[in-house]
Formats: C-alpha cells, structure tokens, sequence
C-alpha cells in the first residue's frame, strides 16, 4: 500500500513537472500574435530605432532596425572591406595605419552614440578596436567612418570607448597592463614592471579627436567603464580584475581575492593637474587617421608624445572602490548616483552610491591603499547589494523608470531589480549565455526605453543549422509593462558584444542622399566626362575614369604595359540617389570599388601579363548595366604602344 | 475710385516682377524608381530641377531614349522672356500715371498675344525635345514619342510626366485681373461723371 502511495506520489510528478515544463514552454512569448504585431512593420514603413550593434571580431559595426531587426548597413570601421574597397583603395588605406603598421583588421566591441547633457544627439559614434588599441569615430550623416585615432602605451583597448556628459572626452583603458613605455623584460616581472593606462581622448565640436592626457594606473587588468552624468559628471569609473597581478593561468590565478576594484577617476581634477603643469611629456608613437568628406581622401597623422600624469604625483586623482568579484560592467543609473558593478563571480550585485563615496572621501574613509591609490572602505560607499541577481551577472542598463536589467552569462537571463529597494522584481531566460544587454538610450540620462536586446553569445539551435559555424542570436523583448516579454529573436552577424540604439526621427532626417559633385575635392576626381583622361608618369599610369548610366569613359584604353602601376580613379558622376557604380578590372589583385554618387575612389593594378583585359560595372546600376564595360589593352613591358583612350 | 483704379494698375504692374522669384511652369515625373519624386522647373528666366541635381539626373536618364539634353544657358527664350516681363511692369507704370483706357486695352491685348506665342514656343520647345531624338539611341520604341503634355499628365515609358503652372503662372493671371478691374474701375468713375 505504502508503496502504491509513493508510485502514485511519483507519477503524480511526473506530470506536474511536464505540465509546468510546458507552462514555461509556452511562456516564452505569451502570446504570439501580440508579439508579431509589435515587430511588424509593414512593407514600406519605417523601423522606429536604429540599433548598431558590434561586429565584434568581423571589425564592422552593423546597423539593424528596430523593432523588426532588419539589416541595414555594415559600416566598414577596422576591417578592409573588400566588397567597397575600404582600407584598399588609395583614399582609405591610411584609415588603418598603425605605429604597427598596416593593420587591416579589429576587434570592435563597445559602440558608443554622443552625447549633449548626458543624452544621445546623434552626431556620431565611437567605437573601439581592443587588439591594436584604437578609438574610431562614425559620421551618422554617411554612415561612414571619419576618424581612427590609436592609443599608445595600452594593450587591449577593452573599456572603451565611453563618453563623458557633453563628449568631452572618450575614456579608454587598457585590458592588459604591460610595461610602460614597452620593452623587452621577462613576463615573471609582471609587478615589477608592468602598468595600466587610462586615456583621455578629447573631441572637439567638429568631432575631431586629441589623445588630450594619460593616467599611468597599477598593473592589474582594467575591464570595462563609464563617464559619471548630473552629479557624478567629471568623474570615470573603471572596472578592475586580477588585482592578484597574475601573469599566467588568470582563469584561476584572478580569480583568488574577494574584491577587485572599481577606479574611480576624477578627470576635473586631472585637468586642474595639467593646468598646473602636472603632465609629463613621454615620447612615444601612435596614429591619428582623419577621413575628409570633401578630398573623400584619408590623411594619416603620425603623433609623437603624450602628457602623462602619474596619481601618485596627483592626490585625489583616483580612488579604489572594492567590488567583488571580477567585475565586468561599471553602469552609471540616468540619475548619476548610483554605480552598478557586474561582478562575473559575485553572489550579489554590488551598487555604489556616488554621494557615499564623496563623503567617504571627505572623511578620508580608506581601507589602506594599492600601490600609492587610496582604496575607499566598501561599506561606506556601498548603497546596496542585490541578493540572487542570477550567475554571472555581467552589465546592466536602465529604463529611466526606476528600474534596472542586469545581464547574467551563466543562468543565461535578463534580470529586472529596482533601484533603491534593490529587489528583484522580474527575470526572463535569453538563449544563449547573455553577455551585454541593450535599453535603447540605457546608459543615458534620458533612455528611451520600451526594448530591451540581449546580445548572446552562444546560439545552438535557435535557427536552422549552418554547420559549425553559425550565427550569433539577439532577442527582443518587451520592456514596457511589469513583465518582460519575448517579442522577436533574430541572427546577428559578427558577434556583437555591444549596441546602441536612438530614435531613427533624430538620425533620418540627418542622412545624406548622395555626395555634391562640384564639392568634390579629390585630386583625381573628374567633374564631367571632358576632364576624363590617361596619363603616363613614368611607370605610373593614372586613368581618370568617370562612371555613369551606363557607361565608363573612356572604355577603351592602350598603351599599360607589363610592370606599370595603374591607378584607376574611378568617379561616380551621378548626383541621384542609391545610384552607386562598381568597378573592377580582370585579374585586378586589389579589391573592387564601390562609388557612391559624386564620389572618387582609387584602386592600383598591376598587371602582371600583355593582352587585354575587360573592366566592368559590378552594381546592377540600370537596365544596361550589362554594356557598362570596357577593354584595356596591356602590352609587353619593351613595346611601343602609346597611351591612347577614346 | 480712380485713385483705386490707379492702384490696382499698380499693383498688377508691380506684382509681375514677382514672376523672377518662382517658377512659372512645372513638369513632374514620377516611376517607380523614384518614389522620392524628380522633376523640372521653368522660370523665365531658368530651368532647374524640382530638387538639386534633378536636371543633370533627367538629361542623364534622357541619354537612353536620345533625347537632346536640356541646356539652359542655350535657350534663347530665357534671356528674351525677363525683357518682356519687365517690359509690361514698366509699361504698365506709365499706363498708371497717364490712366488711359485704351492702353490698358493694349496692355492686355499684347500681354494675351505675348502668353499665345509663349505657350505655342513652350510647346514646340517641347515637341523638339520629343520627337528629334538621336537613331542611334539605346532604347528605341516604334511609334512612341516624348513629348511632354502641354497641360495634364502623360505616360513616358517608366516615366508619367505631368505638366502644370507654377507659381508664376498665377502671378501673371493676377497681374492679368487686376489690370480688368482697373479698366472696370476706372469705368465706373467715368459712368458716375
């Protein structure tokens, strides 16, 4: 009998567990109608945000909309791009000079939007490159890059780049600490030699960027960081790991100490510092690549020092704020009080209050200090912990509501807390393995909020299977009631680490239809099909070829030989709109080009056999697209073909 | 009333010269490629696009059925057209300080024979431009050609063109009405004595 009881008992379990298995199945989205009309948009209509979201290791950064998660763009950043011409053509390849040369790759994790008064603008955005450290900024008029500007004396440029209230300043600190200024020392040496950078990039109100100073920090890993806005502008907060100052095997070796810190920085101060003359001049060597709109023409910039000032020479530089436990994220609330860490290992999720920390500075509340830093007592400048935030709790944004949305990596979930009672009042599962979430405007003052996007990094069988490489995933849920809820789950490109998003009204209206020919000022551009023209420079020769419906002049060209270079510059003469023109010539060992409307672009060839050679338009630009060619006749390097063109 | 009836010969001499701020004429084309629209304006003394680069966009696209391209510093009628605008303005003034009847008569008369010949050479400009078309064009359709309408739309491959007055046009007929309500004016003080 008893044993009845218990297979009943049990039975009676079995089926409870599938019922509520299939409760929770189904709740993934709770009802799926609603959820497809908030992501429809209908054919024709406009998305209602753009999000750019980080190609990660692809180098790009990608434009999706919003809510339907189209593609849009992918905006070549650090990565050559080959299906433009980006970083081959001759206008583009001093984008990605280096001081290590020719670098024509990136890692790009961290897309940034500017900012006035702590909120989006809508001007540019920024993002950083992690493996060489460099900062790029996006013009949101072409969608194009405009400036790249490397950071010396850091490896690993992770924690930016992130912007002060106004985008006085982009902050960036290094991943790695290395020797600074880098030399030849054996890696055992880690405490002894090695230092941490945070830079200071500062833009000015064309957007031009100016490593303007350099803060030389203690040799730990710095992670992530953020811009204080309202009462904490003029301070940085930066995470920290590996205050062990492990050189190898880190997994377990940074992993040891309860606390890691938090650097909190305050940059007003650092510029009274300057002021006063603070900032050692150190010679190094580092690129500032500026692309100009009207040449179409990158400049390359090689810079040869950087003012460096040393904390322990400035007093109320910076101050160590302890946080368990490795943190990642350091997210700065819209009201600018509160300082979130997303501890990787921590139990709990630690929020600094800003207002404490002032006060616990004034009362010189310090726990001793790390290598010259003061380090704040944590109980003073702890606001709250919240308890059970989910495992691996990695960043967190907020919906201007009063509430935030913490990411958590291993219980793969978005959980929801409210700030000041510090409860958590909602979570939903994301798949797979969250790592950085995104509020549309979430880092702001001012989020716009509605959405929020879980950025996973693993994917396993949300979409059909595409071998062992597949997609990443995002998915999109709805933020605006009480619950969170699953609207939309679509493949991202890359691997986005982070996004943004803004309003489209506030970019749309902003974007450019095509570049005005007659501002075109590349050297080797053509303005109409007069100017076109060959001309021989010794073993150089420069084809100035202009591009329009639906044809190439001139189309016929004698006269290359075996060992020249050939310079095509191709000019697009069209002035209407989405009419761009392709050009490639056979056996080009280069990339193509793509021009846009009123653009010259400049690709070098180098023909490495006599006979004749068809170019060709590569964009389907009109219905005789397919008679948009040519022919280009190369001879044998000693023959005495004569340039000719028609 | 007659200093009203000076007035609005004034007035409609005057206004005229507003004809130079705004296009008399428009020839709007819409396909499907263009949902952003693409179109013409004639002025009387230019022709430009609805919007920047429309023109060198139409005589681009023109190339393919061979049409001539439209140059306006060419066309003769744009430097003649803003002597006769000014002419009448002036004319116009020196009717208001004689006020003589009949030559408002003149005034309108002339201004009707100056808006037939106009618009007869507008739609012979237009006729050339449809039917003289290059035979070595790439796209050839027996029987078609690309004459804009005169007034109202019409059916060009892809493209449907309508053609409407601006602004300017309705500056002429108000400059047009009032020299009528002059005439009316001036009328009536006379009837009155």
């Amino acid at each position: 009998m008893k044993k009845l009881n218990y297979l009943i008992a049990f039975s009676l379990l079995v089926v409870l567990s599938i019922l509520i298995h299939n409760c929770t199945g189904t709740g993934e989205t709770a009802n799926i109608e609603e959820a497809a009309k908030k992501v429809y948009v209908k054919p024709g209509s406009y998305d209602e945000l753009y999000a750019f979201m980080s190609g990660g290791f692809n180098g790009q950064l990608s434009v999706y909309g919003l809510p339907s998660g189209r593609l849009l763009k992918n905006i070549s950043v650090f990565s050559q791009n080959p299906e433009t011409g980006y970083g081959y053509s001759e206008e583009t390849k001093n984008m990605l000079m280096t001081s290590y040369g020719f670098i024509p790759w990136d890692d790009a994790h961290h897309p940034v939007l500017s900012k006035t008064n702590g909120e989006q603008d809508g001007r540019w955005i920024f993002i950083n490159g992690n493996n060489t450290p460099r900062v790029a900024r996006i013009d949101l008029r072409n969608f194009e890059t405009e400036e790249i500007i490397e950071i010396p004396n850091s490896a690993g440029n992770h924690g930016s780049p992130f912007l002060t209230e106004n985008t006085e300043y982009v902050v960036a600190s290094t991943r790695f600490s290395i020797p600074v200024p880098n030399k030849d020392v054996s890696i055992n040496s880690y405490k002894e030699n090695f230092k941490g950078t945070i830079s200071f990039i500062s833009v000015d109100k064309n957007g031009d960027m100016n490593l303007a100073f350099q803060i030389l920090v203690p040799g730990l890993d710095y992670d992530l960081a953020h811009a204080g806005v309202g009462p904490s502008h003029g301070w940085a907060f930066f995470t920290t790991y590996n205050s062990e100052q492990a050189n190898s095997l880190l997994e377990i070796n940074a992993s040891q100490n309860d606390k890691d810190f938090i650097a909190a920085v305050n940059w007003k101060k650092a510029e009274e510092y300057l002021k006063a003359g603070k900032g050692k001049i150190v010679q190094t060597e580092f690129y500032n690549n500026e692309f100009n709109e009207s040449t179409h023409s990158a400049i390359s910039k090689k810079m040869n020092s950087v003012v460096v000032l040393n904390p322990k020479e400035c007093p109320g530089l910076i101050y160590y704020i302890p946080t368990p436990k490795s943190p990642h994220g350091v997210d700065v609330d819209p009201s600018g009080e509160y300082i979130v860490a997303g501890g990787k290992l921590a139990t709990v999720i630690p929020v600094h209050s800003f207002s404490k920390m002032m006060k616990a500075i004034e009362g010189k509340k310090f726990d001793g200090e790390f290598d010259g830093i003061p380090i704040l007592k944590y109980e003073e400048v702890i606001a709250g912990e919240v308890q059970n935030p989910g495992l691996g709790p990695l960043h967190t944004e907020f919906d201007g509501n009063g509430y935030a949305y913490t990411s958590a990596f291993l219980s793969s979930e978005i959980v929801k807390w409210k700030l000041g009672t510090w409860e958590v009042v909602d979570r939903v599962p994301t798949y797979y393995s969250i790592g950085h979430l995104m509020i549309p405007g979430g880092d702001s003052r001012k989020p716009y909020g509605k959405y929020a996007i879980a950025l996973n990094k693993i994917t396993k069988d949300r979409y059909l299977p595409t071998g062992p490489e597949l997609a990443q995933s995002a998915q999109l849920y709805d933020i605006s009631g009480n619950k969170m809820k699953l609207l939309l789950d679509f493949p991202t490109i890359g691997e986005p680490h982070y996004a943004q998003a803004i309003p489209a009204e506030i970019l749309m209206k902003n974007s450019n239809k095509i570049y005005q020919i007659e501002k075109n000022k590349n050297p080797y551009a053509v303005k109409s099909e007069k100017e076109t023209r060959v001309e021989r420079k010794g073993n150089e020769v420069h084809i100035y070829l202009s591009a329009t419906r639906s044809h190439f002049k001139p189309d016929n060209i004698e006269g290359i030989k075996v060992g020249d270079k050939v310079y095509w510059h191709v000019t697009n003469l069209e002035q209407d709109w989405d009419i761009p023109h392709g050009f490639t010539v056979k056996g080009l060992n280069n990339s193509e080009l793509l021009v846009m409307p009123g653009q010259t672009k400049t690709i070098v060839w180098t023909p490495l056999k006599s006979g004749i050679y068809p170019f060709y338009c590569t964009d389907f630009c009109s219905a005789l697209h397919q008679e948009m060619q040519g022919y280009v006749r190369v001879s044998e390097a000693n023959s005495n073909t004569k340039v000719t063109f028609n | 009333m007659k200093n009203i009836s000076k007035f609005f010969m004034a007035f409609a001499s005057l206004i005229l010269l507003l004809v130079f701020l705004f296009p008399i004429w428009k020839i709007d084309l819409s396909a499907p490629q263009y949902p952003e629209g693409l179109g013409l304006r004639i002025w009387v003394n230019q022709i430009t696009g609805m919007k920047d680069g429309d023109l060198n966009l139409i005589n681009n696209l023109n190339h393919y059925i061979g049409m001539k391209t439209i140059q306006p510093e060419s066309i003769s009628e744009l430097k003649v057209m803003p002597f006769i605008i000014i002419f009448f303005s002036i004319f116009g003034l020196f009717i208001t300080f004689i006020n003589k009847q009949f030559m408002k008569y003149a005034w309108l008369i002339l201004f009707i024979v100056v808006l037939i010949v106009g618009l007869y050479d507008y739609y012979m400009w237009g006729y050339d431009y449809g039917h003289n078309l290059n035979p070595n064009a790439p796209i050839k359709v027996p029987g078609i050609t690309y004459q804009p309408p005169l007034l109202g739309s019409k059916q060009l491959l892809n493209m449907n063109a309508t053609s409407l007055p601006d602004i300017g046009s309705f500056i002429l007929g108000l400059s047009f009405l009032f020299v009528i309500l002059s005439i009316y004016f001036n009328k009536k003080v006379q009837n009155e004595k």
